[in-house]
């Protein structure tokens, strides 16, 4: 494991701890896993096995539940997401309005499918259901930063941008 | 609509559920907000500290012996937490999973506890009530549904946004008055209610006086507020396809008939949509449907069949049209269109030769251009590139 994991998995246990639980009963434990989980995201930008064993010891929950509920909900994930997370939104106002050629476009320009990450660790594509911003349909968000109003055609110009960014 | 109000009126919220607490003598409340709104996090935050400071929340109210705080907590991504009994198991922590009612969650909610839940948008409302008594409030809106609602109003209309109506406004009013009609001056064809589970209302119903009853007999439902308008260019067995890809995703996974049965839903659309499908696939994909509704545990499985129930009903027509002529009346099904060149529109510029990725393109420069159809993967390039409307999309 690298020494800048290892430091990641640290501030996720000092993380727990400062929320003051020990000593308090299972239920209120359990009661912050999701909590914690998308601290530990934030932190780690992903909840490899070993963060999860960590938390599941931390909380006091079985191992196999902190991965049941990693597995369930869509926000985690277990594999790293690119330096730049292409979330193009799948929902039905962004869909009616083109934005499923927009996925496909990005998927042909990057050469990789949907939650892979390219060569250089830059994108990752991801589709989500409804950011939110159905006013500006169809939406893709690049990391933070939502981009509305799209065509196929600003896909090539968008991960240009974000290279140039980069660099 | 719900992360509005969050956004830009937390306290009219965090107002309505103390309120509540007072009425039922509860002493914590929990507001479960999406992931996917870290601004509405961010500002409910700030007004949850804002009140305490001005003693609003907290330990005796106003001096009274009342208390009350409320806590947030986030979701991760999962669709069905907006079922109640789902969204208690998210908050204490686990899987997001139904369970059966009763008991409901007012006997037997939270961690075992009689529980209220209530949406964002319903406590919003109690404040103006209470100031200005349900006399006004019945004022507005329709006698069955009184009040008014808001509408996320989006897809192919000119004006998006959120629409405040009193209930009984007509769906013909927010999309034509407010919603400023049809982009591109397309034909309007069916208007899209309650989000991913409801159904698809053709222009026929235009207008109907909106309200909870009256969108439940038009095979729809109020839900969400969602308000999608769809042109011409829509197919509607693809919407359907569309709606149950989500519900598929979503699906916990507890109960069968959702599991599973909206699986072999999304099988035979898949096959409608690519040409491959008979009649008696139309005949069993409707009585599925409505065994889901019947069988299945929770809301979102008893609601996913209703887009394919709605459109099958109101779009009869073009789900035939799939079937029995193998066309796609919309243009929207890749494998049962066709591309051809009109010899007497071509100019023979080339361009569509050159965009072509499969090189199904032959002709010489100046001179009508060919597409050999068995080579065509119909990505649509070259309609797209043709200058002249040289080419047709059959």
């Amino acid at each position: 494991m690298s020494v800048e994991l290892e430091s990641k998995f640290k501030q996720v246990e000092e993380y727990i701890d400062s929320l003051n639980l020990e000593g308090k009963d299972k239920v209120t434990k359990r009661s912050y896993l999701i909590h914690v989980l998308h601290k530990a995201q934030e932190i780690i930008g992903y909840l490899p096995i070993e963060v999860q064993k960590i938390i599941a010891k931390k909380l006091d929950v079985h191992a196999s539940d902190v991965y049941g509920v990693v597995t369930f909900y869509n926000f985690f994930s277990m594999k790293p997401k690119g330096k730049y997370p292409i979330n193009v939104c799948l929902g039905t106002a962004c869909y009616v309005r083109g934005s499923g050629e927009i996925l496909e476009e990005f998927k042909k320009q990057l050469g990789i499918k949907e939650n892979e990450t390219t060569g250089d660790g830059l994108f990752s594509i991801h589709a989500v259901r409804c950011v939110g911003a159905c006013g500006l349909a169809p939406v893709v968000m690049i990391g933070d930063e939502v981009h509305g109003r799209l065509t196929t055609k600003d896909v090539k110009r968008l991960i240009k941008e974000y290279r140039e960014k980069d660099k | 609509m719900d992360r509005s109000v969050l956004e830009g009126d937390p306290h009219s919220v965090i107002e309505g559920m103390a309120i509540a607490a007072y009425a039922i003598g509860a002493n914590q409340g929990y507001v479960y907000i999406r992931a996917e709104y870290p601004l509405a996090v961010k500002r409910l935050k700030n007004a949850i500290n804002q009140a305490k400071e001005y003693g609003l929340l907290g330990e005796n109210i106003f001096g009274t012996n009342f208390s009350f705080d409320l806590e947030i907590r986030l979701g991760a991504g999962a669709f069905v937490c907006g079922e109640e009994t789902a969204l208690l198991a998210s908050i204490e922590g686990y899987r997001g999973e139904p369970r059966t009612k009763p008991p409901f969650p007012a006997n037997k909610g939270l961690w075992g506890k009689p529980t209220i839940i209530n949406n964002v948008e319903t406590f919003a409302n109690i404040a103006p009530i209470m100031l200005r008594g349900a006399k006004w409030f019945r004022s507005l809106g329709t006698e069955k549904s009184p009040g008014t609602k808001v509408f996320a109003l989006a897809g192919k209309v000119n004006n998006v946004g959120l629409v405040e109506v009193p209930m009984g406004t007509t769906l013909r009013e927010v999309i034509f008055d407010i919603g400023g009609g049809i982009r591109d001056n397309k034909k309007f064809k069916a208007v899209q209610t309650g989000g991913p589970s409801g159904g698809c209302i053709p222009a026929e119903y235009l207008d109907t006086p909106i309200d909870f009853d009256t969108l439940t007999a038009l095979g729809s439902m109020m839900g969400s507020g969602g308000m999608i308008v769809m042109d011409e260019n829509t197919c509607m067995p693809d919407v359907a396809k569309f709606y149950l890809e989500f519900s598929v995703e979503e699906s916990c996974g507890k109960c069968t008939p959702c599991r599973i049965g909206n699986v072999r839903l999304l099988e035979t659309l898949d096959k409608i949509t690519s040409g491959r499908a008979t009649m008696e696939d139309l005949e069993r994909m409707k009585i599925l449907g409505k065994t889901i509704k019947d069988s299945a545990l929770c809301g979102l499985g008893q609601t996913s069949p209703n887009p394919i129930l709605s459109t099958m009903y109101y779009f009869k027509d073009e789900y035939e049209a799939h079937v029995l002529d193998k066309t796609c009346p919309a243009g929207v099904c890749k494998n049962l269109i066709t591309y051809k060149i009109d010899k007497d529109k071509c100019v023979g510029c080339t361009a569509c030769a050159r965009v072509c990725p499969v090189e199904a393109i032959s002709g010489s420069i100046k001179n009508p251009h060919e597409i050999d159809q068995e080579v065509c993967i119909k990505c649509g390039a070259c309609y797209a590139t043709c200058r002249f409307g040289a080419i047709e999309k059959i």
